[in-house]
């Protein structure tokens, strides 16, 4: 667990929303403590805030005073958006570059992509299709 | 809230501190070492054997006094001094015990020595450790001497902890039991921790800083994220693998066939991350033990 180039909080953060984004957190789910991170993980509890801190930036989680942190209303759409808008530029670019190496032209791509889409295969029914907020709030 | 009284951690810090141990003044032990330990951050102290790491801790635990130099707990200088000394412990690879009365009678001391002394967690802990109370610490195994150290620097809750290759002798289980107990404890209990180890790989994510010490001087003082940062090692076909890494300090290089490895010193900002990835090339991390071993490998004497 968190073995990556990055540093451990950005891959703790990642983790999260990539657990918000497949719905495997619910929004107004409570996430696992700082105390909960660093011992499970045996990591430093700073760096299990610092993850936290970031996520609380980007309006991902909220905090409960004296209880604990949350998932955001809201940050599954939230998150579906960013990741949208980040796909093309940091998935497909990188594709596209390669392509470009390679003598791959634009045309085989679309053929490829089309084809593809013919054959049935699964498209994201997009944040709220699946998974609605559980509303569980105190 | 009724939070019992909690101690606020002490700082460390070291400046051009300078030791030689009597005759050999051409290889002091501390060089010109300078550091400082964040109060409340777990910070590892990295070094090879002779490095200094020990010499620097005794300096701090207020053992010694340097030849020149400035050492300052909680900002004043520890020698003779009470309220450091009060609030610091240390705890060396022997477990720093009263070694011929019985492990209970050391536990006792500390008790009394260390204002903040849990007694619940130290039962806890022999209990997890399997130390026998009734026998002496010098009839104890190595491990378990070890690991009796662990419990009094634990069980101290000290606003400065020290732990001297405290993990020697203790078998795999064990440490990685001491390396819980610590983040748990730590977690709870936030406080000064200061930690020796040569088994990087192990205690790595547990630190905040880290130290590394060379021939007693300090080679890299930073957060371990940005240590982490620190590195990367880029992988593919060797021409295109020489033109990126031309004009970076190169820690080491392996190659393969077509194919080489070479390990950077300092980080890669997107853009270059952008050109390396369209290159074809392939970055990784590289582990904080590497570092270490690429940094101190120099001329050793």
């Amino acid at each position: 667990m968190f073995d990556g180039p990055e540093p451990i909080y950005l891959q703790i953060a990642r983790q999260i929303r990539a657990e918000i984004l497949s719905g495997d957190l619910s929004e107004e789910e409570q996430v696992m403590s700082t105390t909960q991170y660093a011992t499970t993980f045996r990591i430093n509890p700073a760096t299990a805030a610092k993850a936290f801190a970031t996520l609380v930036d980007e309006g991902v989680l909220y905090k409960r005073r004296g209880v604990g942190m949350f998932v955001a209303t809201g940050a599954r759409e939230k998150l579906f958006a960013e990741h949208r808008d980040r796909y093309f530029a940091e998935v497909l670019r990188p594709a596209l570059d390669q392509a470009d190496l390679l003598g791959i032209t634009p045309a085989e791509i679309v053929d490829h992509v089309l084809a593809r889409d013919v054959a049935g295969s699964v498209r994201s029914a997009g944040p709220a299709a699946t998974h609605p907020p559980t509303g569980e709030t105190s | 809230m009724t939070a019992p009284t909690r101690p606020d951690p002490f700082g460390v810090e070291l400046r051009d501190v300078t030791l030689s141990f009597g005759k050999d003044e051409k290889h002091p032990a501390l060089d010109g070492l300078s550091l400082t330990v964040r109060p409340g951050t777990i910070t590892g102290l990295l070094g090879r054997n002779g490095a200094g790491k020990t010499t620097a801790l005794s300096l701090i635990a207020a053992m010694r006094r340097p030849d020149a130099g400035t050492v300052l707990v909680d900002g004043e200088d520890p020698f003779e001094n009470a309220w450091t000394m009060a609030g610091t412990q240390l705890v060396r690879e022997s477990g720093d015990t009263i070694t011929s009365t019985k492990v209970k009678d050391s536990l006792g001391y500390y008790a009394e020595l260390r204002e903040h002394w849990d007694a619940d967690l130290a039962a806890r802990l022999v209990d997890l450790f399997e130390i026998d109370l009734r026998k002496t610490p010098e009839s104890l195994s190595r491990g378990k001497r070890s690991a009796l150290g662990a419990v009094i620097g634990l069980a101290s809750r000290a606003p400065l902890t020290i732990f001297d290759e405290v993990y020697l002798g203790m078998d795999a289980p064990s440490r990685y039991a001491f390396y819980d107990a610590l983040v748990e404890d730590y977690t709870e209990h936030p406080r000064t921790v200061v930690l020796s180890s040569h088994l990087i790989d192990e205690v790595e994510r547990i630190f905040e800083d880290v130290v590394i010490v060379d021939r007693g001087r300090v080679l890299l003082a930073e957060s371990v994220e940005s240590v982490r940062g620190r590195g990367v090692s880029i992988t593919g076909s060797a021409a295109v693998v020489e033109q990126f890494v031309d004009g970076h300090r190169v820690l080491a290089r392996q190659r393969l066939g077509g194919t080489a490895q070479v390990t950077l010193f300092g980080a890669l900002d997107d853009a270059q991350r952008a050109e390396a990835t369209a290159a074809g090339l392939e970055l990784g991390a590289v582990p904080l033990q590497d570092l270490f071993v690429h940094l101190t490998r120099g001329e050793q004497p």
